[in-house]
């Protein structure tokens, strides 16, 4: 069974390359250059899949997917600007791409235990633009 | 590697009329019921475009501008603000359900893909209680 829960966080950021001059970083990322930060409410769904416990009935304790999300999500990233405040976007460079993985990153640790597992992190920039991010493939 | 779904969701309104040839009259009214109404009717459509492939090195999956360039140029120019069945040529003959248009919203963006990562899916949701989704064929 999958269980999905959503929370939202309101973040500031820029996309730009360092390596590249301000001309090349608009011509890539357009708007979302703008050296001064823009922001978005992001809204984040977490789909974790295993099976109903036999005791409890549930596949994940819901408060429990409730704290992890908002140790490791809400408190570091709402309200912040993601370049200045919340590593690795100080080198990485935050499209949704990059923080839907860093996101995974942060969270799979937590919520993997005996057949229970993250099986996707959906990542709303807005509500007509969403990542989906199922971890690393190997290839 | 990391491998990602991009999705982007689009709007265009447009009017049609279930009325399938191959039906007597009456058989159309009972099929299609209010949506064989012969003035036709309309619906202001929601279309989700998701593309998957490899983060690049710029940190994105798709090049946004490009994808929405080639979503309105081959897409909604087509179908937006047009009589499904009267200026849609891909309609004669073939009923607009959405079923068919999402068939032929597939079929003219796999003709036209000029982007890097390949078209994963397409989801069009005719009202918020109707949504229509199919996954494009791995080429």
């Amino acid at each position: 069974m999958l269980l999905t829960r959503k929370v939202e966080f309101s973040a500031a950021l820029v996309c730009a390359n360092p390596a590249w001059d301000e001309a090349e970083n608009r011509r890539v990322y357009g708007g979302n250059a703008n050296p001064n930060g823009h922001g978005h409410n992001f809204m984040l769904e977490v789909t974790v899949e295993g099976q109903p416990d036999p005791v409890t009935g549930m596949v994940f304790d819901l408060r429990e997917l409730k704290e992890i999300l908002n140790q490791e999500v809400v408190e570091p990233m709402d309200h912040r600007f993601l370049n200045r405040e919340v590593p690795p976007f100080d080198c990485v460079i935050p499209t949704t791409e990059n923080v839907a993985r860093e996101i995974w990153r942060r969270i799979d640790a937590r919520v993997g235990r005996g057949a229970v597992r993250l099986r996707n992190v959906r990542l709303y920039e807005t509500a007509d633009l969403y990542v989906d991010y199922g971890g690393e493939i190997s290839k | 590697m990391t491998e990602m779904r991009v999705t982007r969701r689009y709007r265009f309104a447009a009017s049609h009329r279930l009325d399938s040839f191959a039906l007597s009259a009456e058989e159309n009214r009972k099929l299609y019921g209010k949506c064989n109404n012969p003035y036709g009717h309309g619906h202001d459509y929601s279309l989700e475009i998701s593309v998957e492939g490899p983060v690049q090195a710029d940190g994105m999956v798709v090049d946004r501008e490009a994808l929405d360039r080639l979503v309105e140029q081959r897409i909604l120019r087509l179908l937006d603000h047009k009589n499904l069945n009267r200026d849609v040529p891909e309609f004669e003959g073939v009923v607009p359900t959405t079923e068919n248009l999402a068939s032929v919203i597939e079929r003219r963006l796999r003709e036209h893909w000029n982007l890097t990562p390949r078209l994963a899916r397409i989801r069009i949701a005719e009202t918020e209680r109707n949504t229509f989704e199919m996954e494009a064929p791995v080429a």
